[in-house]
């Protein structure tokens, strides 16, 4: 029992750490929390289970929704943050959570406010091992995000635009005085959490084998609590915080009630604000800047 | 006036006091986005002092804006550690905690939610929100509210001319929460039923709302957002569906175009000075 609720825990964690690592690139890089991703997630999930319902293999599907939420990051990053670069950091945060109002309404409006559920064979198989059933769908989800984290770690540490990224992040000024376009690896940061945001989405619709428009509420603004859980500035720590969130989760809903895991994660995250701002990976450093 | 209309203008009522919980605190530089949780606080004390003790509403509400108002200057003492979006996550993770408290509270229902109270009258709603907004105006041409306002725009300097920085913040929390606390009481004995989900995350953003496109630097603006919010989905009948897509282009524009809001002291002066030449 206690084995089944951990692998389950982090197969959620897994979807967690995606998401909080979309956070976490945006405020890591620009300083700002942009509330949108819980419903790029909620609409990349759509794309996919779109795809999927159209007979497109999953493949397809993944990259469909993650296309979809980048290019919806991409214009919210255009519209609703380029314009207002400059203003106090709440009111981006303000015109990205406009950006979420009008998907989430779009999704109920183009889908329906009941759930969707996904097609049979997409439950997929279950493999026992010992005291365990894996589903065919978790070992996706948690594979997949493995080779996502993978990518994006090589991206940011060993590319050229991934270098930029940590200069702009660490100064932007000085960042373009040495030749970033500070503006174009805004746009890219913007698409790349957007990707990420989507992926996770189709991924959480095969976890649950159905999919509502309140996924990004429900789950989505979640993530925010795991990347501060982690550390705001550090991006790897939604490696550490998305598992360990995904199996506190189901821990509690398993032996406390259903509804204390808001509770408890929320509670966690107010906590970790309060006496260790910097999250639990966050250096030394990071207790400056924006939070003072 | 027909009960439907009238039903608009208790929720304009309701949600104006909402908008101001929201704006009392902003107007120190601190942005909430988990009023709704003193809204829920409110509503659940209220309704249960009417309903389980029998008392009248009147001191009921009074009651409960009095908890809530404790309540929130115990969260505004932390909240003095955090700054802008920190702030605002912090504000959003108790916002969605209480609502998860009352879920998990079987005394008041649980997530099934509580009924019982009596209703009241769109009259008695705008005698309080009205009297609120009243007190408001006259606090904004106040000294507290200049102290306000220093602590918003610096608030080292404000500090550094002797201002008491951590009673003004801490003050605005509770004052907003007790504002919150009473449109939470005036909406669970207006629509006589309650449950959790009434006070999740998009009522908080609906506050936030009102008082961002309504006009951010003045009381007045959060009574205009408030009427918007209700009234405007009457007028785009057509497109009801879309009304909430709306709202969230309105609010990009606003924050793109006029970032105060719809009314400021410019319009308002403009608009008085038209008057006293014609």
């Amino acid at each position: 029992m206690l084995w089944q609720q951990l692998v389950n825990g982090l197969t959620l964690g897994a979807i967690y750490t995606l998401l909080a690592l979309s956070f976490s690139i945006v405020m890591g890089i620009l300083g700002i929390l942009n509330l949108a991703i819980a419903e790029l997630f909620m609409i990349g999930g759509y794309f996919g289970f779109t795809l999927i319902a159209a007979n497109f293999p999953l493949p397809v599907a993944v990259l469909g929704g993650m296309a979809g939420a980048a290019i919806a990051a991409m214009v919210i990053e255009r519209i609703g943050y380029q314009p207002l670069r400059g203003t106090p950091v709440v009111t981006p945060m303000l015109s990205t959570l406009g950006f979420s109002i009008i998907l989430q309404n779009v999704a109920t409006n183009l889908w329906g406010s009941d759930p969707l559920q996904m097609p049979d064979e997409y439950l997929g198989r279950q493999y026992t091992l010992g005291p365990v059933n894996i589903g065919q769908m978790q070992l996706i989800v948690v594979g997949a995000t493995i080779v996502l984290v993978t990518l994006i770690a090589y991206t940011v540490q060993r590319t050229t635009i991934g270098r930029a990224l940590r200069a702009v992040a660490e100064n932007r000024e000085v960042s373009r005085l040495l030749g970033v376009s500070a503006d174009r690896l805004t746009l890219f940061a913007f698409a790349l959490s957007g990707a990420l945001a989507g992926v996770a989405g189709v991924l959480i619709a095969l976890h649950y084998g159905a999919i509502t428009p309140y996924l990004g509420v429900e789950i989505g603004l979640k993530a925010v609590a795991v990347m501060v859980i982690g550390g705001t500035t550090n991006i790897w720590g939604a490696l550490l915080a998305g598992p360990l969130i995904g199996v506190v989760e189901v821990l509690t809903v398993a032996y406390g009630g259903s509804q204390v895991r808001d509770f408890v994660v929320y509670g966690f995250m107010i906590l970790i604000l309060l006496l260790r701002p910097q999250g639990l990976l966050g250096g030394a450093r990071s207790d400056q800047g924006q939070r003072v | 006036m027909s009960t439907y209309y009238a039903s608009l203008f208790a929720e304009a009522g309701i949600l104006l006091l909402g908008a101001l919980s929201v704006y009392i605190i902003l107007a120190t530089g601190q942005l909430s986005l988990g009023n709704a949780a003193f809204m829920a606080i409110g509503a659940y004390l209220s309704s249960y002092l009417t309903v389980e003790l029998g008392m009248p509403i009147t001191p009921a509400l009074i009651v409960s804006a009095i908890a809530a108002g404790t309540i929130g200057v115990i969260v505004g003492f932390p909240a003095l550690r955090l700054k802008g979006i920190y702030l605002a996550m912090a504000t959003l993770g108790f916002g969605e905690m209480i609502r998860s408290f009352f879920i998990n509270f079987p005394a008041m229902g649980g997530s099934g939610g509580f009924h019982g109270m009596a209703h009241i009258s769109v009259g008695y709603i705008w005698a309080w929100a009205g009297g609120i907004l009243v007190v408001l105006i006259l606090v904004e041409r106040s000294r507290v509210w200049l102290e306000m306002q220093a602590v918003h725009d610096d608030e080292t300097a404000a500090g550094l001319v002797g201002l008491n920085t951590v009673a003004i913040k801490v003050g605005a929390f509770g004052i907003g929460a007790a504002v919150a606390a009473i449109s939470g009481g005036l909406f669970a004995h207006h629509h006589v039923y309650i449950e959790p989900a009434n006070f999740g995350f998009e009522r908080s953003i609906d506050f936030v709302l009102a008082t961002i496109l309504g006009g951010s630097t003045l009381g007045l603006g959060s009574l205009i957002g408030a009427i918007l919010l209700v009234f405007l989905p009457e007028f785009l009948r057509p497109i009801a569906d879309w009304r909430l897509a709306a709202f969230g282009t309105l609010l990009i524009l606003v924050l793109l175009v006029r970032r105060q809001g719809i009314v400021d002291r410019t319009l308002l002066r403009g608009l008085t000075f038209r008057k006293a030449a014609s």
